[in-house]
């Protein structure tokens, strides 16, 4: 077995240190060895987005990103998104939208709307409906999704 | 997923060393969106995984006037279809480039790495093949140029020996008066694989009322990405006229030797290649400022 290897990466701001083998992906890695259980792992192949997280201010899916290649990197997961004072507008919205059933695909969601919300504060339906298109959601809650992103960037 | 040991070299002297090193046992990382994939499904193997983004020569786009368009192997879609000097001279190759996943694989997949995967339905490589790209191949013995039209062997297999690896794709600067875009059909609006795909590109005369020269090229009707030469000659000289752009479609429709799977039957895709051909080459001629005859 390949030996492990030490990563250093400021993930949600904090400097975080862990061992890994270059098989783990980071998906894997934040979950079961830094314990941030936010990132969900749906389809593990990079068609649901339940595991996206923000890699140096770009969108990806953590079950496609080796954990061995975060070294130096600033990484932001769902549980980055609020502040102590308080819920991040998106989440806040998601809630009075009601945009979420089972949740399993929410993180994702709120990741992935934050990155679009960072690079672009005023998108059109259009624009939010083409930018979650990697992002499965199977109750199909997308009008809400939508709905909210859209009242979050109002807000 | 299987174990392997992870390389991160910062130039590509080093890959080739570290290639000759693993007879073949070894992968390349660019976005991993389809490496990774492979791997954690046993569809591919590794012993070593040697990711390339570290390598300047590899991720940068670059355009200069005189030599054209050098896309590095590991670029990103994003990175490349946000390039200014891609979307001002390229339009064509954005129309493909952009359709490869949603913004989560754009932003980590590289249109090297969706030429070296080799699938019969990449949407780039029909758009790279209208433009006459070539690929730049580097290995033991140094650097070779192969078109992009030789580069897909079968489906999944491309024509790099074990120890060589693609640095970068060059694409000659369009001329005044030329024109490209690609179509592809899906059922759906988005994040699906094509059906069918299809490339086209002309050079017209001054006056914006004959072909100079057409290029044709068809994606997923066939075990690789399909120059349809024959269609594309056919066009060299003649008036735009639609009745000469209909018989190229049907040219094109008859190089086509698609399959039957879960995507769609042959005989649909035999009927999708004439109209997206047809919708292709109409898109290339309004971007080369071409006019139909009446």
């Amino acid at each position: 077995m390949p030996s492990k290897t030490h990563v250093t990466a400021l993930i949600n701001g904090e400097e975080m240190e862990f061992l890994c083998e270059p098989r783990q992906s980071l998906l894997e890695v934040l979950r079961e060895t830094l314990g941030l259980m936010g990132a969900k792992e749906g389809c593990n192949n990079g068609n649901c987005g339940s595991c996206n997280i923000i890699l140096d201010g770009v969108l990806v899916n953590s079950c496609l990103v080796l954990a061995v290649e975060i070294q130096g990197r600033n990484v932001t997961t769902i549980e980055g998104i609020a502040t102590p004072e308080g819920l991040h507008p998106l989440q806040q919205k998601f809630i009075e939208h009601a945009a979420l059933q089972c949740g399993y695909c929410t993180p994702g969601f709120i990741v992935a709307s934050k990155a679009l919300l960072d690079q672009n504060p005023d998108p059109s339906e259009g624009e939010v409906r083409a930018w979650l298109a990697g992002n499965l959601c199977r109750c199909t809650g997308y009008d809400r999704i939508v709905k909210a992103v859209l009242d979050a960037a109002d807000s | 997923m299987q174990s392997f040991e992870y390389a991160a070299p910062k130039s590509a002297e080093e890959v080739v060393r570290l290639l000759a090193g693993k007879n073949g046992d070894a992968r390349i990382l660019a976005g991993g969106t389809d490496l990774l994939v492979q791997l954690r499904e046993g569809r591919r193997s590794a012993k070593l995984v040697i990711d390339v983004k570290n390598i300047p020569e590899l991720t940068q786009v670059t355009f200069d006037p005189k030599s054209g368009l050098r896309i590095g192997a590991a670029a990103s879609c994003s990175q490349i279809c946000s390039d200014s000097n891609v979307s001002d001279h390229y339009p064509g190759l954005v129309d493909a480039i952009k359709l490869i996943g949603g913004v989560q694989i754009q932003n980590r997949a590289s249109v090297g790495g969706n030429l070296c995967n080799a699938s019969p339905a990449a949407d780039a490589i029909p758009a790279l093949i209208v433009h006459k790209a070539v690929c730049q191949i580097t290995g033991p013995n140094g650097t070779r140029i192969l078109p992009v039209e030789e580069f897909c062997v079968e489906p999944g297999k491309n024509a790099m020996g074990s120890g060589e690896f693609l640095t970068s794709i060059s694409v000659p600067t369009p001329k005044e008066y030329f024109g490209a875009g690609y179509l592809r059909f899906i059922p759906r609006n988005e994040m699906d694989i094509a059906v069918v795909g299809a490339g086209a590109s002309v050079a017209l005369d001054e006056g914006g009322m004959k072909f100079v020269s057409a290029q044709i090229a068809l994606g997923a009707v066939a075990p690789t990405p399909l120059l349809a030469s024959d269609a594309g000659a056919f066009l060299s000289g003649k008036e735009i006229k639609r009745e000469y752009v209909k018989e190229a479609a049907r040219m094109a429709q008859s190089v086509a030797k698609p399959i039957t799977d879960l995507r769609g039957t042959a005989e649909h895709r035999k009927h999708l290649v004439a109209v997206l051909v047809e919708r292709a080459l109409d898109r290339a001629i309004e971007r080369a400022g071409g006019k139909y005859a009446k």
